[in-house]
């Protein structure tokens, strides 16, 4: 089966607002192939991650609705009742949201939601899951010591991490990573991303990266959609986007990112 | 080379107006600063990059007396505020120090608006007397921040972006008029264009009102937008600093050059199967920079780096 993992067919998104309906994102397209990497960039309050909110349907507002297709593996999850919804979200699709680091319970041990969470979507044992949390958490650098403290002692960063392993343990089809490592320093997050692209490989799992910074973008992912005001303004492969990019405002936001000053950036010592 | 035991006050002449020396912070066995010393200048920014958990926030909560320091002096204008000084100092100082956070998402209570949000500071603090004068000084701060007050003023947390939330924030502390700005990656939640923007805009309010800037971030290249001198941190140490041309054009630390070879580069895409590469790379630095060190060397008029530390 060569079809898409994912199609968005003609999403359109509408928030209710007192003074009435607005659009964040107008009839939007693309598909995410099996085991691709596909970047959505744009400027802040494009509507980036209404697109991953209706994808999982998480909404954030009481009012909101979604028209168009949302097809995984044919199935269009805009359809699907809440009670068929849970065993999507998590096992099929794993999320790691811009606001990610809060997301953990603040009264739990990490360590404890860790098995809370393959408890519920894996009926994993209190044992497994603590061994396949040492394992994530080595995979996202951070002792396996630390498993026993509670949310607040991690730096902001940490917590950012621990939210990605355990999306990770779950080993989804698709993950959908809105800004994920906006609060990690550059070096851990090429440590996590080059990580990500390896377990990509191993396990072929689909990712929706969704990030402002296009030179990391192009780094990661093999094809970029660049979103103006609610539309898909351009979508390509990662060279032709970068290289040679079809629509002025790519052009803009390639223009647009700050460089170290004096010298080109310095190569790796290693590579 | 000169090794000198203290960081050196930097070469401006300007008082400073907070000043940390030999900061320590310890939680139970993390050792989250290890002798943190530096001067906040009107007008002036500094910039602290370095490592996730490396006590950026640490400090700056330190700065913003929301945690107190196990070890250290803190000097605001001159004076030793280290233990708690009178409850008016200690007002004056909550007032002259705003920190904008790290997370929009947090700090911003989902139950007001944001007309809410910036007219409470600006009437609490004096700045706005009258309705008319919240209505006006809220446009005036929203406008500052790039947020448009007819759209923005009336709407709830939950129905901005990640972005115009943190423009809100920043809008919030400077409704405070305050002599020194905290800012914990301000920044790392917007996309490019606005960052450049508001980095602007907080390099304009810092010359217009010899605001001390500490711009923290773990984005090295803005910083060299933003700020005349950057501190690289390391594990709760301060590893190099100084003028941040010089330490971005001449990074002696191990632990500088591996950030500043870990700035993505779009030419450069990751390669499946390859991350131990530099997985063992950055493991390696961390090694050699985690153990500490006394010895500081000066490697230009305003630019230090700390020695490595022998292996235990
Ligand atoms: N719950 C909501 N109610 C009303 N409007 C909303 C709501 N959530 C988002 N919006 C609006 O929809 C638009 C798209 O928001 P979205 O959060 O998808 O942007 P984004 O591209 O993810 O931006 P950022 O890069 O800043 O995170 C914005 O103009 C925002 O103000
Ligand atoms: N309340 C606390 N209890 C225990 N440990 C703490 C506490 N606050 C911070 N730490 C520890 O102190 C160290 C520094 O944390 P801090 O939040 O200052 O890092 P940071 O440099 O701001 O990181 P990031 O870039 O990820 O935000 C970390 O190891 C963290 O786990
Ligand atoms: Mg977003
Ligand atoms: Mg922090």
């Amino acid at each position: 089966m060569n079809e898409a993992l994912l199609q968005i067919r003609d999403l359109s998104v509408d928030y209710f607002l007192d003074k009435g309906a607005f659009r964040a994102v107008k009839n939007v397209s693309f598909d995410i192939g099996r085991g691709e990497l596909f970047g959505l960039a744009g400027e802040s309050g494009c509507g980036k991650s209404t697109i991953a909110y209706a994808i999982t349907r998480l909404a954030k507002a009481p009012a909101w609705v979604a028209v168009g297709e949302i097809l995984l593996d044919g199935q269009d999850l805009l359809k699907l009742p809440e009670s068929r919804l849970q065993e999507v979200r998590w096992r099929r699709i794993g999320m790691v949201f811009q606001s990610a680091m809060n997301s953990l319970n603040p009264l739990m041990r990490v360590e404890a939601q860790f098995h809370d969470v393959l408890r519920r979507h894996t009926g994993s044992s209190r044992e497994k899951s603590r061994a396949r949390a040492e394992e994530m958490f080595k995979l996202v650098g951070i002792p396996a010591s630390r498993l026993t403290d509670y949310p607040h002692q991690f730096s902001g960063g940490m917590r950012q991490r621990i939210v990605i392993a355990i999306c990770l343990a779950l080993k989804p089809e698709l993950i959908i990573m809105d800004e994920p490592t906006t609060a990690l320093d550059v070096v851990v997050q090429r440590e996590i991303l080059e990580q990500v692209i390896d377990l990509q490989r191993g396990y072929g799992f689909s990712v929706l990266f969704i990030t402002h910074d296009l030179h990391l973008m192009a780094q990661l992912c093999h094809r970029i959609g660049v979103m103006l005001r609610g539309e898909l303004v351009e979508v390509g492969d990662v060279r032709q986007v970068s290289r040679a990019p079809a629509h002025d405002y790519t052009r803009k936001l390639w223009g647009a990112i700050p460089q170290l000053p004096g010298h080109p950036p310095v190569k790796d010592a290693i590579a | 080379m000169n090794a000198v035991m203290t960081v050196p006050p930097a070469a401006i002449a300007a008082e400073p107006i907070v000043r940390l020396d030999g900061i320590e912070r310890s939680f139970g066995l993390v050792q989250a600063l290890r002798g943190v010393s530096l001067s906040l200048k009107g007008g002036h920014a500094l910039a602290l990059v370095g490592e996730s958990g490396c006590g950026k926030t640490t400090c700056a909560r330190i700065i913003a007396r929301m945690d107190t320091p196990t070890g250290g002096e803190m000097l605001y204008r001159g004076r030793n505020i280290t233990r708690t000084g009178t409850a008016a100092e200690e007002k004056a100082y909550r007032r002259a120090v705003q920190m904008v956070f790290q997370d929009p998402f947090a700090s911003l209570n989902p139950v007001f608006s944001v007309q809410h949000h910036l007219a409470r500071p600006l009437a609490l603090h004096g700045h706005a007397r009258s309705k008319a004068e919240q209505v006006k000084g809220v446009a005036d701060l929203l406008n500052w921040v790039g947020l448009e007050p007819s759209l923005t003023a009336h709407k709830f947390p939950h129905e901005l972006s990640g972005g115009q939330r943190q423009r809100v924030n920043i809008a919030r502390a400077l409704a405070v008029q305050p002599d020194v700005l905290v800012a914990d990656e301000p920044t790392s939640m917007l996309d490019v264009s606005i960052r450049l923007g508001i980095l602007e805009l907080l390099a304009r309010i810092k010359q217009e009102r010899q605001l001390a800037l500490l711009y923290i971030t773990h984005d090295i290249a803005t910083a060299a937008h933003v700020a005349e001198e950057v501190i690289v941190m390391f594990a709760g140490q301060m590893v190099e600093w100084g003028d941040t041309l010089s330490v971005i054009g001449h990074a002696r630390h191990p632990y500088t050059q591996l950030l500043l070879s870990a700035v993505p580069d779009p030419d450069r895409p990751f390669v499946a199967g390859d991350s131990a590469r530099f997985l063992g790379h950055a493991e390696e630095v961390r090694r050699l920079s985690r153990p500490s060190s006394t010895e500081v060397n000066k490697v230009g008029p305003n630019h230090f780096v700390r020695a490595l530390g022998a292996m235990s």
